[in-house]
Formats: structure tokens, sequence, C-alpha cells
């Protein structure tokens, strides 16, 4: 089937089968390779995207699904949140082998947009579904704080 | 392994050949200015517009060798660190070779910065060097009046970039011997100010990892492995794969390990191979189950060893044990465990124009992938390029003796025409369930105090599977029939230990096993620093020194362990936690640097264990860039504890229980609150930092929970009565 998928501000004739993970689209089809293939159960977060500003993980997000909706991957952020939340990110060095990084930052922009002041707890509680194997946790706490201070400057 | 902190002539030996092709004989001026960026040595590469590229003989799998090497670069040659970039050397272990590896280019055992340090920074002396020669020949001016500083020459009366003088200087004889910066004069070396190089890239998605590429025309390959360890594929129906768009093809693999399904793309590939009905023959196969795996190594340590490990009489220190006031006896068990990087393995090969081949691949080892695609494509050495790419991950995966996923990759090309480019995927599933694990390993101690609460007698023995033997790594490694890296950290640990016996027994094969971060480290400091933790309760006195007083009166070693425990102790803020917490401790020295960590929980072990915080005092010599360093710990800290915690691989009648992270779960940020890492200052030669955060940090853990109330000996601690908060 065809579905036109609105993706990072245009406009994409995809030819997939129903049932075809958003993720595989992305990364083979569109050839856009900062999302992330981790485990393709959604219990790891690396395939993280936003849909309609929401985080979802793409590869359990199916193809029809998506119709309609507007897609970004870490290539399209584009706003003051994402902005300061890289910034923070490469202030504080957060990455180690930068693998599932992608993903955070697209979880850690969609904490940010909904919650700009989190607490550590928020952090945990939001963040909790993005594995890091290198264990940069404490770092994406603080870059997530960080970002949150440069957002209101 | 140990360093050597003498100078070497980072040309000679191995490396001089081919650095001749580079330096000596380059031929009448073809790197003159306004031509291709010239390489000064085999390690720096100078553009006519002063761009300066390091050549990075090590992946970079997270650990950040890519900085610290150019680090080095940068620092001994005179450009800041906004002013060079790096790449990836090629695979030629005649010039890129780790130094602490013999003849072999590769990463792993902590020693990417430990074997560089001298060897880059001499190249990027001499560079400077050879620059300096030609400005000072240009201008008629004394070579010793002039500087390098922020990639601009100046002395004498003048001032010019570097890129002015690459043409010149590629032409001169490289130095053998620069002169190197004193510490005083470094700026970049131990600033912890410097950044990451890979930093940007990795966190706006433009970064490429071997699973990014995208080559014109390529397939991707998935493989069927048999279910069960050691079954094989004698034949195959893809009835219900043929219609699935962008199936192409399956072949039964030529070593039948199992069958490759080849498709356009991955998501066609991955869902053939789930509609592949395919036959095992499964008559050589693993049948057993991980319970029995665990009662034979658990019987192996109740038994006289295999091996004596150390020298010291069995009998003697029975006697010393049986003789004390109090025993201690604890058995300790080891599960198995996966590596789990997060980009699963991957890799593509595709023909070149030469008849040779290319493996783009996150290549940690390379000289073994490149030594087996010759072998299997019939090729010389030379024919076969390695490009080696980011990697996501690795803790020991992408490095193993029998280049397990590469050589996979090309029995899948050999399989095709050879006219498309073949990528191999693995999922999640494939690596948890692919083997090459942690090997499961059985301790028993046995400690004999006297009536003062001195140590008599420590009897420790070790079961388990051998890592090394029947490896390239087994001359360096097994000696006498002791794999070392199945009991590094005891007989070898520093503490003056009186009466100590350590015995070795090697269980049959029980899976594929692999070095997994730390190694033997993994399992050998659990048992130490928790045995040393009762030892300490049993005599009644405080952990911290108990332990000091086994390290008095040595050598530099002792003193180097003991003053990363006192650090740890004074900013963990040893013996004052608040109200409701409980405080564990463990020290290690690994891959010649030394960790200590102070592990601070609240809660109990019915109700839910809380890890609040962890401090780590480390000690790895010269600290090239202490940001790094500290990530290390964190990140090694955060490896460690992750897995003790709740991750185990078992085995029932030889397949592989856990299938993906919801079973084999990794540590999620909720689970320790804050680490803190404190380096301690040192002019030592640098040592690892990739590993020795990870030893103590699971008996300190431990030792925490311990003064909870309850005493884990065997792991996972969540399957041993440990529940987390």
């Amino acid at each position: 089937m065809t579905i036109t998928l609105n993706l990072n501000g245009r406009s994409h004739e995809v030819d997939a089968d129903p049932g075809t993970p958003l993720l595989w689209v992305i990364r083979d089809e569109l050839k856009l390779t900062g999302t992330k293939f981790g485990c393709g159960v959604a219990a790891c977060g690396a395939c993280t995207v936003h849909m309609d500003g929401e985080p979802v993980r793409s590869c359990q997000t199916y193809i029809e699904d998506v119709e309609g909706a507007e897609i970004t991957t870490i290539e399209g952020l584009e706003s003051k949140v994402s902005a300061a939340v890289q910034a923070a990110w490469v202030e504080l060095d957060v990455v180690q082998c930068g693998y599932c990084q992608s993903g955070q930052i697209m979880s850690a922009v969609g904490l940010l947009s909904e919650n700009p002041k989190p607490t550590a707890q928020e952090i945990d509680d939001y963040m909790n579904g993005n594995a890091c194997r290198c264990a940069t946790y404490q770092r994406i706490r603080a870059a997530i704080l960080r970002a949150s201070d440069i957002m209101e400057a | 392994m140990t360093l050597n902190t003498s100078r070497r002539g980072f040309l000679k030996g191995a490396a001089a050949a081919a650095a001749m092709r580079y330096v000596g004989a380059r031929p009448n001026g073809a790197l003159a200015a306004g031509s291709a960026p010239a390489k000064l040595n085999p390690f720096v590469k100078i553009g006519a517009d002063g761009s300066v590229t390091a050549i990075v003989k090590h992946f970079e799998k997270g650990q950040g060798p890519a900085t610290g090497l150019t680090t080095l670069i940068a620092e001994e040659l005179g450009v800041s660190m906004e002013d060079i970039g790096y790449e990836f050397a090629p695979s030629d272990p005649s010039v890129y070779n780790n130094l602490l590896f013999g003849p072999f280019q590769g990463t792993g055992g902590s020693t990417a910065m430990a074997n560089s340090f001298m060897q880059y920074r001499q190249a990027g002396a001499a560079a400077r060097e050879m620059l300096i020669s030609a400005a000072a020949q240009e201008w008629q001016a004394d070579a010793s009046a002039l500087t390098i500083e922020n990639g601009m020459i100046r002395g004498a009366g003048h001032e010019a970039p570097i890129g002015d003088f690459v043409g010149a200087a590629a032409r001169l004889e490289a130095p053998a011997e620069p002169r190197l910066k004193d510490p005083s004069e470094f700026r970049l070396i131990g600033n912890a100010s410097v950044r990451r190089k890979d930093s940007p890239p990795k966190t706006n998605g433009t970064a490429k990892y071997a699973m990014d590429l995208h080559l014109p025309n390529q397939m991707v390959a998935v493989i069927a492995r048999s279910p069960r360890m050691g079954g094989l594929a004698t034949g195959f129906s893809d009835a219900d794969a043929s219609g699935i768009k962008g199936y192409i093809r399956a072949a039964v693999l030529p070593n039948q390990a199992g069958v490759v399904v080849y498709a356009e793309n991955t998501w066609a590939a991955l869902q053939a191979r789930e509609a592949l009905s395919v036959d095992w023959d499964f008559s050589a196969a693993e049948s057993r189950s991980s319970d029995q795996i665990r009662d034979e190594l658990l019987n192996a340590v109740n038994s006289d060893p295999e091996y004596n490990v150390n020298g010291a009489e069995q009998a003697a220190t029975a006697a010393l044990i049986d003789g004390a006031d109090t025993v201690l006896d604890r058995t300790f068990y080891f599960p198995l465990l996966a590596h789990a990087p997060m980009e699963p393995l991957t890799c593509t090969i595709e023909a070149n124009e030469d008849g040779g081949i290319t493996l783009h691949d996150g290549a940690q080892m390379p000289t073994g992938p490149h030594m087996a695609m010759a072998q299997i494509f019939q090729l010389p050495m030379e024919k076969i390029r390695i490009n080696t790419m980011l990697a996501g991950g690795s803790f020991g995966r992408r490095a193993t003796p029998t280049a397990d996923y590469q050589v996979e990759a090309a029995l899948a090309f050999v399989l095709t025409d050879r006219t498309r480019p073949v990528k191999l995927v693995w999922s999640r599933e494939d690596d948890i369930t692919g083997g090459y694990y942690r090997p499961a390993a059985a301790h028993r101690v046995r400690v004999g105090l006297d009536a003062a609460g001195k140590i008599t007698g420590w009897d420790h023995r070790v079961a388990c599977q051998s890592i090394m033997k029947g490896t390239a790594f087994e001359p360096m490694i097994v000696h006498n029939g002791v794999d070392h890296s199945s009991v590094e950290g005891i007989a070898d640990s520093p503490y003056q230990i009186p009466g100590q016996f350590v015995g070795l027994t090697d269980v049959a094969k029980a899976t594929t096993v692999l070095w997994w971060r730390s190694v033997g480290h993994t399992h050998t400091a659990y048992a130490m620093e928790t045995m040393m933790d009762e030892a300490a309760a049993a005599a009644g006195r405080d952990p911290v020194e108990f332990r000091l007083a086994l390290l008095q009166g040595g050598g530099k070693d002792q003193e180097r362990l003991a003053g990363v425990l006192k650090r740890a102790a004074e900013t963990g803020n040893w013996g004052n936690a608040p109200a409701g917490h409980a405080q564990g401790i463990a020290v290690h020295k690994s891959f010649g640097s030394y960790a200590a960590e102070v592990v601070e929980v609240s809660g109990n072990a019915e109700d839910g264990v809380k890890i609040e915080k962890v401090t780590c005092a480390i000690d790895c010599g010269i600290a090239v860039n202490p940001d790094v360093i500290r990530a290390q710990m964190e990140g090694g800290i955060g490896y460690g504890i992750g897995h003790v915690m709740r991750d185990e691989i078992t085995l029932t009648e030889g397949a592989v229980d856990q299938v993906n992270f919801p079973d084999y779960e990794p540590l999620r940020i909720g689970d320790i609150g804050a680490i803190e890492v404190d380096i301690i200052a040192s002019a030592e030669a640098p040592t690892g930092v990739g590993e020795p955060g990870t030893p103590p940090s699971a008996p300190a853990l431990a030792n925490a929970i311990a003064r909870t109330g309850t005493r884990v000996t065997h792991l996972p601690m969540s399957a041993n009565g440990v529940t987390f908060a």
C-alpha cells in the first residue's frame, strides 16, 4: 500500500505493507539513520521519534497508523526545547557509545515540552523506558536539568 | 600485562617498515601544498589548509580513545582541540598494532591509552619537529627558536600557519626520538574542559555506526541459528516466506550453523526468517540445562582443584585454617551473562573492483576478521580492506577469537554472486540467545582467623570455563594450564594475605564464552571483597581498617590500592551514613588501575533495596581526560551493578531462556541515585579506565546489603532473596 508520511516537515510517498514498523521505513527507505534499532519490542527506547510532538517507539508503531500524523526524528528537531537539550548534552558530554542517545534526546525533549521544570524523580519516571547500556544515566539526568535551566535563561 | 613506560621509538620495531612507506620513501614532493593532505607519519595527517587529522588505531565503542588519542597528537603538535579531527586507521597491524598485544591490531583489556600514550605523543612531537625544521630552513632561522601553538609556527620574527610547511615537512626524515613536553607544559592532557570529539555527531543523529551503512544495491542478511547450541541446519522450507515483499532467497550456511535469509531490507529479512521452517540436527547439540552446569561448577569447587595457581601448599593452608579460632566458609555462584551492547552486531561486505573485498565493521580487533576474510575468500591480506565504523558499545562482544559475526557475513557473501554488498544484521534476540557469554563460575573460599582477628589462611578455589584456551591469546595468558583470566585478582591481588592457596578447575565446555567488561575480575573481585568484609566482621574490625592492615609495609602497589581505599572512604563519608542508610565498600586492582567504591543503600532485601549513591576513587596514573575517566567509572559501576541486580542467562536443554531486554533487563535510570568520582592525582604512566570501575561495584553493593541483614553469595541478587525498590 502507498502511504503519505509527513516526516520532519516534508511529505513522503511510501510503498510498504501494513504492519511495517515506522522504524524500518525511516531507516531503510528514507535512509534517516539517527533513529536506532535496539530491541524491536519497545523495551529500550533507541527508536524513539515524535508523533504529533509525543515520543513514541517507532519499532512498535505501524506505518498504517501514522498517516496524517506529523513525525519528527532526531534529524528534524527544531525547537527551543530541542536546542537546549542538545546543547546540554554536548556541554556535559553525556554520550559514550552514543547509540541510544537519539532516543534519549527525543524522550528528553518530550519530557521538557510537557514539564519544563522536572524534578530528578520526574526525570527518572519519564526516562525509565530509555535504556543505556553504557549507563550514562546520571549525565542524562543532569543534562535534562541543565536544559531546563537553559530554556529558562 | 605490564606497561613499558620507557620511551619507545614510535616508528621502531614492527612499525618501522611501514613508516618508511609513509615518510622516508615519499617521492618527489607529491605532497606539496595544494595536493592531498600529507601524512607526516602514520598517525598524523595535515592538509595544506592546516587541518590536522589524527589517525586513531583504536575503534570507538564509547570509552573515549578517539578523543584521547587525538588529544595526545594535539598536545605535542601544538594545535587546539577545535582544529584537529580524527579518522580510524585502516587494518594494518604492521603499523597500527596494539603495543601490548604484540603483532595484533585491536582494542581491549583497557589498553587503548596505556599502549598509545607514548606512541601518539611521539607522533605529534615528530610532526611538530618536522614542521619546525621545514620553517627553519625556509626562514633560515634556528629551529630551537621556533614554536607551534594553536597551529601557528612562530619565532625569529616570523609567523605562519603550519599548513604552509606541510609539503616541505613531508619530505623530511621523521625524528625517531622527538622531544616530548614536560608534564608541566601540558595544556590538554589532564585538562577537564577538553570535550569528547564525538559528542556533537552522537547528539544530532549524524554519527554513522556500522548498523547505519546503506551501500547502493545492498542486500540485508539475517541468519536463523540453532535454537539449541551446536545444532546443525540440514534443510529448510521457505514456502511461507516466499510471498513476503522484499524477500530474495535463503540458503544453508556452508558450516551448517544456520540458514541465511537474504532480503531487500531489514524488515523483510526479519519477517522472512520468522516464516522460515528449518530442519535441525541436534545430535551434537548441547542438551544440558544451566542448573546442571551450575551443579558441575559447585561440585568442582568442593573437590581438589585441577591446578595449583600460586604454588602454595594446599595442605599447609588447610592446616592453618583448620587450626584457626574462627573459620569462614562460603560458596559463590556467578551465572552466565550476555554483553548486550546497545547496537546489535552487524557488518557489511562488498566486492572491490580490484578483486578484493571490503569489510565495513565496528571493528574491535581488525586483525582477527582480516585474517578470517583472507582465509575464506582465499585472498592475500592486502586485498582485504576494513573500514572501521563507530560501534554502539561492545563490552567485549565485538572481539571474538573466532571473528564470529564477520565470518557469518563472509559465508553469507560467499553464497552470492558477489555483485551486491551483503549487510549482516543481528536482532536483539540473536544477541541475547547467540552465545558468547561471561562464563559461569563458582568459588569456594575458606578463611581462618586467629583470636586477635588476623587471617591465618585463605583457601580459594575457582571453577570456571576457560575463556582463553584454544584462542590466539592462549600463549600470552595461559601458563602451566592455568588460564589467568579465570583467577586474576586473587593470587595477584596487592593484599598481603598470609597462608593463601589458590586453586582452579576448568569445567568442561558449557557454552561459548568470552571476555566481558573486566573479564575474570567480574567474579573474583566479588568473592574477594565480600569475603574480606565477612572476615572484617568476624574479626570485629572496621572493613576499611581491616583491609588497610593487609596493605601495610608493601610497595607501590599496596600504597596505591590503600590510597584509593582511603580516598573513597573519605569522600563517601564512610561510617557516617544517614539514618536508614547502610554503606558497603570494596576495592580492587584491575588492568593496572586501582578503584575503590562505597555504595550507600536504603531499605532492605525483603522490602526493597534502593541504591542511593556510589562514591568512587580511581588511580589510573596520569589522567589524560579527567571527564572521560569519570564517565568510565560511572558507566563501569552501572554495568557491574545492573547485572548483579537482576541479570542471568539460563539454559533449558541447551536453549537460552532469555530472548530480549524484557527478560534480560538493563540497568534503568532510576536504579542508582548518584555516582561521584574522585581521581587520584598521579605522575605514573596512564593505565586503563574502561573496565576497572566495574569490579568493585558489585561487592560494594553486596557489602551494603549485608549490613541490612542479607548476605548474597549466589547471583543475580534478585533471584537470591533481594528485591529492589
